[in-house]
């Protein structure tokens, strides 16, 4: 018994050393393009640009395969980081940017069907079967996603309010690159 | 030299690990739609099934018969092959990205390639000797190389040929391999009945 705990251990420590060795050296640098962009999107996978997720999403922009506009969660901001990261022009027409946005459900509405926090792709919908769902802001990246699957039209997108706390001197209009 | 010879023919011909002993069916069907990919294909698992053969005679005869656990043979085999499938990953990744592309997902399934842990196991049985362990799954391997390429030229054929709607696709593909398997048994009276 012991004999057998301690043989297996000590393979499966010498093969992970091993394989742990050998996978330092025979590293391979992916895109470093690619991870860039990655971390420009917002993240949170919930495919509306038509991309399995936000990885596939920055190989389609760094191969030249997706317009910068792609990405609805991201608005405005990320176009114009995206744009000026990748150096094209950008129509700004095509974008609406309502500034940032949380969900908000309608509790007189709300069936607690609990289809909303099935599709919520950062678990930002709080929620139980034939419970009234409710939504954790900080959380919300304001995707849109639960506004489509919601049976009774329950749920919509509203601006995050500008208090005191949240208020901040405008910046200087960025210039796209040209 | 000659056995050594005989032991190559017989595993790669007369004993073939797909057509003959039908191990290694899910890449034998999976990648063979062409031939570039089922030969890089037929390379990496020759690769992996000599090491597998060497490394599982290794530890057979030097860790599980000494300690007298040789109950844990198939899990320590699992592991050995694991772990070289992976290495083999790393190599073929670093070295040619564009068959790493092509192998995709057929390349870590070699662990799950029942003829790499099919051969160490038949060699442990027959109580075979060390280089004739290593021979059988080298010469297995190429064996399944062989019929990969075989039968991945057949299927490019296939694809131009005018076949029944019934059959297009994957029945064709069976079809094939059957008439292929039938046509390997011819090869039982090469080297007189297998050895």
């Amino acid at each position: 018994m012991l004999i057998a705990v301690a043989s297996l251990t000590t393979l499966g420590l010498i093969l992970g050393l091993f394989l742990g060795i050998a996978a330092r050296r025979l590293a391979v640098e992916g895109n470093p393009l690619i991870d860039e962009i990655q971390a420009i999107l917002p993240g949170s996978q919930c495919g509306q640009c038509g991309f399995p997720g936000c990885a596939g999403a920055a190989e389609a922009l760094a191969n030249g395969n997706a317009p910068v506009t792609l990405c609805p969660p991201g608005g405005r901001d990320v176009v114009v980081t995206l744009a000026n990261k990748l150096g094209v022009e950008v129509d700004m027409s095509g974008v609406k940017d309502s500034g940032p946005a949380v969900a908000e459900i309608r509790e007189e509405l709300c069936i607690g069907c609990t289809r909303c926090f099935k599709v919520c792709p950062t678990d930002a919908v709080l929620g139980a079967a034939k419970h009234i769902h409710n939504v954790f802001r900080e959380a919300c990246t304001a995707c849109g996603k639960c506004v489509e699957t919601c049976p009774t039209e329950a749920i919509l997108m509203r601006p995050v309010p500008v208090t005191l706390q949240s208020w901040y001197w405008e910046k200087p209009e960025e210039r796209l690159a040209a | 030299m000659t056995h050594y010879l005989l032991l190559l023919l017989s595993t790669a011909l007369v004993n073939n690990v797909v057509l003959v002993k039908f191990l290694g069916l899910c890449p034998f069907l999976g990648i063979s739609k062409k031939i570039d990919a089922a030969v890089s294909m037929g390379l990496a698992t020759t690769f992996v099934m000599t090491m597998a053969a060497a490394a599982c005679w290794l530890l057979e005869n030097w860790l599980l018969v000494p300690l007298g656990i040789t109950y844990l043979r198939i899990l320590v085999y699992i592991l050995v092959i694991a772990s070289v499938v992976q290495f083999t990953e790393m190599v073929v990744r670093k070295s040619n990205p564009a068959l790493y592309q092509v192998l995709g997902i057929y390349l870590p399934l070699i662990t799950t390639n029942c003829a790499v842990i099919g051969v160490p196991l038949i060699t442990t049985q027959e109580h075979q000797p060390f280089i004739t362990s290593v021979l059988y799954g080298f010469g297995s391997a190429v064996g399944f190389t062989l019929v990969m390429a075989l039968f991945a030229g057949l299927r490019e054929r296939l694809a131009l040929a005018r076949v029944p709607g019934v059959f297009a696709g994957a029945p064709i593909a069976l079809v094939t391999a059957s008439l292929l398997a039938l046509a390997f048994m011819g090869f039982a009276g090469l080297a007189g009945h297998g050895h």
